[in-house]
This record gives C-alpha cells, structure tokens and sequence, in this order.
C-alpha cells in the first residue's frame, strides 16, 4: 500500500502544512518529525515561491521569510531525503509551477521520488494543464494531487475520476488562510467525487480551530491546517516546535472523536 | 507539435488555481459569443469613435525624419486617446463585455496608472463597481494618478505585499479575483496571464495596426518598412504589429526596458535577460533566478517594470517574426526629451523607449524607407518624475 493511501487507513486523516525553511531549514528538519509524532498523518512542505498567488498573507510571509533565510530547492531536498529516514507518514510538497518547470521538470520529480517526497499539489496547474507534469509524475510514482473547489461543479467527476494519492477540496472562494465560517456544502462536493471515485477527500482552505477540523473530516476524509500553524511558526520562531505539536495534539484529538 | 487552444507555439495556457477555472472559461464563452455579434461589435465601434477619439492620428514626424537623416518617420498618436494612452481601447472592449456578461464589478491591476485609470474611466461611464490594485511603490511615484482614479469613483488598494510594483499587483487582483467572481470581471491590462485574456486583449488593441496600415496606404501608397513599439507584457506592440504579422517584408520591433543597463541587475529586459518559465497563469520568458524566483525588475517607467513578456511575444521572438531590443532609462529620457524638442510631443516614458530605437537605427534606413513608431501614450505623467532625474526636485 501506497504511504499516501495508509494515512487514510481506517482513520480520518489530519493533514499539516509547513512551509520549508520557514524560520530556518534546521527548524523545518527539526519541527517535521516532530509533527508526525504529535499524530499528523501526511505533512506538506511548502517550497518558498516569490509570488504565491493561492496564498493568503499568513504563508505569504512564511514564504518570504523562507527565502529570505537563503531557503532553495536543492536544500530543501537534502532535507527531506535526511528527515524520511526519521518518519514513516506520508510527505508531499506543496509548490507552484514555476520552481518545478525551471528545476526542469523531470528532474524536479525524479529527486522527489529518490528523497522520499510521495506527491506533489501544485495549485497552478489546474486539470487542462497537468500534461505539463503528469506523465513524469507517473513514471516516477510520484502522485500528482489534484484539487476542486466550490466552483469546480460539473467538473468534480471529471477531476475526480483521474485523481491520485488524496483529492484537496478546497473549502472557500479565495486564499488560503484561517477563516471564522466555512459555507460551501462540503459535503455535497465529497459525495459527488464519491459517486465516481474511491479517491480520499481532504478539506483544506480556512481550518484553523478542533470544531471546524472535526466538521471538516466528520464529512470527509482528512482535514488540512496550514496557516494556524504557520502563525504559530511566524509567532515562535525558532522556538515553535512545542506550542506548534501542542496545537496538532489537539487537532489531532479532534479529528479522532469523529 | 499540436497548436492547442491559447497557446502560442510553445507558450500561452491557462496555468491558474482550479477555482478560477470555470470563470476564465465563463469568460471566453462569452467573448466567443460577443465578438462576432454585430451589436455589440457596433457599440464598442461608437464608444471608440466618439468616445476615446480613434482613429488615433499617424503624424509625419518631418523634423524628426530630417534630423536622422534616414527612414521617413511616422508616429502613431495613442497618446491622443482618451485617458491619455492606448489601454483606453482594451478597456472600452474589457468593460463593455462584463457588462454584457451581468457583472456590476470590475477589478484590474495597473503600473504606472495608466491601465488604472483606464479602467476606472469606462467603468465611470458604463455604471460598474471598480477597484484597482497599485504597488505601493507605484502609488508612491504616481500619486497624481491615484487620485485621478479615485476622481473617477474607483477605490485604490495599495499593495504592500513582495517588491510592491506590477507584478505583486497582478498577484493581488488575481487573488482578488478568486474571492469573488460571481459578480466580478478581471479587466487585465496587458497580453498576458492565462488564456483567453492574451487573446482579447490582442483582439481589443489590434485596431492600433490596422488603423496604421490604412493611414500610411493612403498617405504613401506603401507598407511601412519597420514598426517600433515599447514591450512590458506587451499591448501596446501587439496591437501595432498584429495587423502586420503576415506582411513579413514590415520589420517588427519591441523595445523592453533595460533600466541601468542588461549588465547591470537593475534591469526589467525580459527577453533581453529572462527564460522561460510558468508564471500569471501563462508560459513565457520571465526573469528569474535558477530556482524560478521571480526577480526584482527596474526600469524608471513603471509601465515596464514587469518580469515577464505576453506569450504571443514570445512566440513571435522564437520564430523570429519580430525582434526584441533593449533600451536604457538613459536612451529613454533621452529620447523623452528629444521628441518633446523636436516635435513638440512629449511621450510616456514607456512609449520613449520606442522613439529611442528609432533614433538609433533611422540613420541606417534609406530616405524611401518608413518607420512607424508607436507613441503608445502621453507623457504628462511622467515630467515629475524626468525632472527628478535630471536633479530637479519636482513631486506630483
């Protein structure tokens, strides 16, 4: 069984998002095995972008602070290659097109598969466009993750039915970051990715606090929290390993009531 | 290789979030409808004509032809539009199909203001919402043009967010965009992100080298020899070459801003300096580090100072169909100052850069060759900005 496929075993699976390199690569390294141990069950690492266009302000700083503490894709690379010898679950990046199709695209991939790293979500490649990467992913075995949102409608099946490792919903119109209100029919969006597809469904966009994350995985697979925690991050620094695992703890406990 | 929808060669596409998906396609339904429908066609006609003041005048620039010594010299007048540049004609065309399509709001992104201002002026007359995006860079160097636009009834969100110039304020009114679409029509202001809007926004400035063509058969019987136009993301160009893409014998120059030099990394010479990369929802030549880092670009025209070049520029710079040059900020106030002198017309900086070529390479031209240069807008709002330059503490 895949890794990604094992993190939805029997479970609703939660989802946590770091930006690598944000404050420092060390911190990342240190913070990632961390995150596993306090019961997330696959980890996002962002690759810092100049201009991440899907994000709201919370990661848009990490990603400017990232870069700014000299953050590359070759290190970030050694790093996941050294932290996949310390943790089982399942690891994917986070990135946009730019940073992938400019490392050379096979290239980019064929280092994901050696250091570990089990699929890929890349906002800016919407399904029209995924001939840019798909094959090479495939090749790889390196899952290509794909996304829908509240306006993806009638093109939900057609999404769905191609996806591979887990499908992100996105929650809301707009950015990523925390939100008080989540008002798209979650769940009416899962049971029509249902209807033609065993694909795991995790909800990310706006999650920030155990209620929403419970809400969230009670109607489908998993639920992702990425800017609560790079507040955290952004908050603490260097010194945000226990409050940001305390805080997945209780996430964690949340989604596993359900 | 197969031509896809929206792409150029190799480059264009529609590399955007999943979200925004269904509203590009929502909007090219619409296009697709609206551009061949006669009425609309004959509305956008009158709103051109009797509005932004086209056709815009081709000007025999005599004194300037007989200073080079070289190509008989013509300058399109988009300076004389309405508004004061040529984005009034992709606007007009923009606004009037999100009104068309139901939408009360129009969002755009602008530079130097002048796309802003634009959009702001037909969004004023059509009766729609409007909020513009500025780097706060930008707002900073062009204060008077902020306020112009809040004259017109739009709001002017700073934005603070990366190098705080063009290409952060794309980024912002994209994820403006993906808030709230319902009711609300990205009105872009150049041939660039992702498809269709390099293509409408062609469509909509291709009057530009049509209008030159029919002026310069009347006035000399003949094809010009060469036409120059400044490059950012490039409208302005592509609506003065389009028209002659298939008249190979017609020279097609675009003129990008090389700031303090290509050598020096205060530069924003895209195809000059860049490669490519995927970036604003389309493939194209961009300037960017190794790891595909967008760079920090420069230029002292803040239309320009934009990292990347509209796919369909890309394309033409591939194949070879037009050729893309840099031009410094020295050539460029150069050349601001030297049109202002000679004819008596004082360009935009962005538009200075063309005239800065032409300056350079008319000698070479013999007397019964044309050069057409397109003055893509009026440089009012850039007198501040040039008195600075030459030490002159003048602000807006």
């Amino acid at each position: 069984m895949s890794r990604i496929k094992s993190a939805f075993e029997n479970k609703k699976a939660l989802i946590a998002f770091v930006t690598g390199g944000d404050p420092d690569l060390e911190t990342t390294e240190a913070l990632i095995p961390q995150i596993a141990e306090a019961g997330a069950d696959l980890i996002e690492i962002g690759i810092p972008f100049s201009d991440p266009i899907a994000e709201g302000i919370v990661i848009q700083e990490a990603d400017e602070r990232a870069l700014k503490a000299q953050t590359t894709t070759d290190k970030l690379f050694d790093m996941v290659k050294r932290v996949r010898e310390k943790v089982e679950i399942p690891l994917v990046f986070m990135t946009y097109i730019n940073p992938v199709y400019t490392y050379g695209t096979e290239r980019f991939i064929k280092k994901c598969a050696e250091c570990g790293i089990d699929g890929v979500i890349i906002p800016d490649v919407p399904f029209e466009e995924r001939g840019e990467v798909l094959d090479i992913c495939e090749a790889q075995g390196v899952a290509l993750i794909s996304m829908i949102a509240p306006t993806s409608k009638e093109r939900i099946h057609m999404i769905a039915r191609e996806a591979k490792g887990f499908l992100y919903c996105v929650s809301s119109l707009g950015v990523t970051g925390v939100r008080s209100k989540i008002t798209t029919n979650i769940k009416e969006m899962v049971d029509q990715v249902k209807a033609v597809s065993d694909i795991p469904c995790a909800i990310g966009f706006g999650i920030s606090t155990p209620v929403q994350a419970k809400e969230m995985a009670a109607v489908a697979d998993g639920a992702i929290v990425g800017s609560a925690i790079v507040k955290i991050i952004a908050q603490h620094g260097k010194n945000c390993i226990k409050p940001v695992c305390a805080y997945v703890k209780e996430i964690k406990a949340a989604v596993a009531t359900v | 290789m197969e031509e896809r929808k929206g792409r150029y060669g190799a480059y264009g596409g529609q590399y955007i979030p999943e979200t925004l998906i269904p509203a590009v396609q929502e909007l090219e339904q619409e296009y697709e409808k609206y551009k061949n429908d006669p009425a609309f066609q004959q509305e956008l006609k009158d709103l051109m004509e009797k509005y932004a003041g086209r056709p815009s005048l081709l000007y025999y620039a005599e004194k300037m032809t007989k200073d080079l010594g070289g190509a008989k010299i013509y300058l399109k007048r988009e300076d004389l539009n309405h508004t004061g540049s040529h984005k009034i004609n992709n606007v007009l065309g923009q606004v009037l199909l999100a009104k068309k399509m139901g939408k009360t709001r129009v969002i755009a992104e602008t530079g130097a203001g002048q796309h802003g201002v634009a959009t702001a002026t037909a969004a004023a007359l059509m009766g729609l919402e409007c909020e513009i995006f500025m780097g706060k860079e930008d707002t900073d160097r062009q204060a008077l043009n902020c306020y112009r636009m809040e004259l017109l009834g739009a709001k002017v969100h700073p934005v603070t967010s990366g190098t705080m110039t063009l290409k952060d304020a794309v980024n912002e009114t994209m994820r403006e965009w993906v808030s709230r679409m319902d009711d609300t029509l990205y009105v872009l202001g150049s041939v660039m992100g992702p498809h269709p809007f390099p293509m409408i926004v062609r469509d909509f400035q291709k009057v530009i080298g049509e209008e030159i063509k029919q002026q310069l058969m009347e006035a000399e019987g003949k094809l010009p020899d060469a036409v120059i136009a400044c490059v950012g993301g490039g409208s302005n160009a592509m609506g003065a070459f389009y028209e002659f893409i298939p008249d190979t014998s017609v020279r097609l120059i675009g003129c990008e801003a090389a700031g303090l030099g290509v050598d020096n990394p205060k530069n924003a010479a895209t195809i000059t300096n860049g490669s490519v990369g995927i970036f604003h929802g389309m493939k194209s030549i961009f300037c960017q580090d190794e790891y595909g880092q967008i760079a920090p670009v420069y230029s002292i025209s803040a239309g320009l100072d934009y990292p990347g070049i509209g796919p369909e520029h890309a394309n033409l710079n591939e194949t070879g169909r037009a050729q893309y040059v840099p031009v410094t900020d020295q050539e460029a106030v150069e050349a601001f100052e030297y049109l202002s002198r000679t004819e008596g017309i004082i360009p935009a900086i962005e538009s200075a850069h063309a005239v800065a070529y032409a300056r350079k390479i008319a000698p070479e031209f013999g007397k019964d060759q044309i050069i057409v240069v397109n003055i893509s807008g009026r440089g009012d709002k850039d007198v501040a900005a040039i008195a600075r330059y030459r030490g002159v503490e003048i602000f807006d």
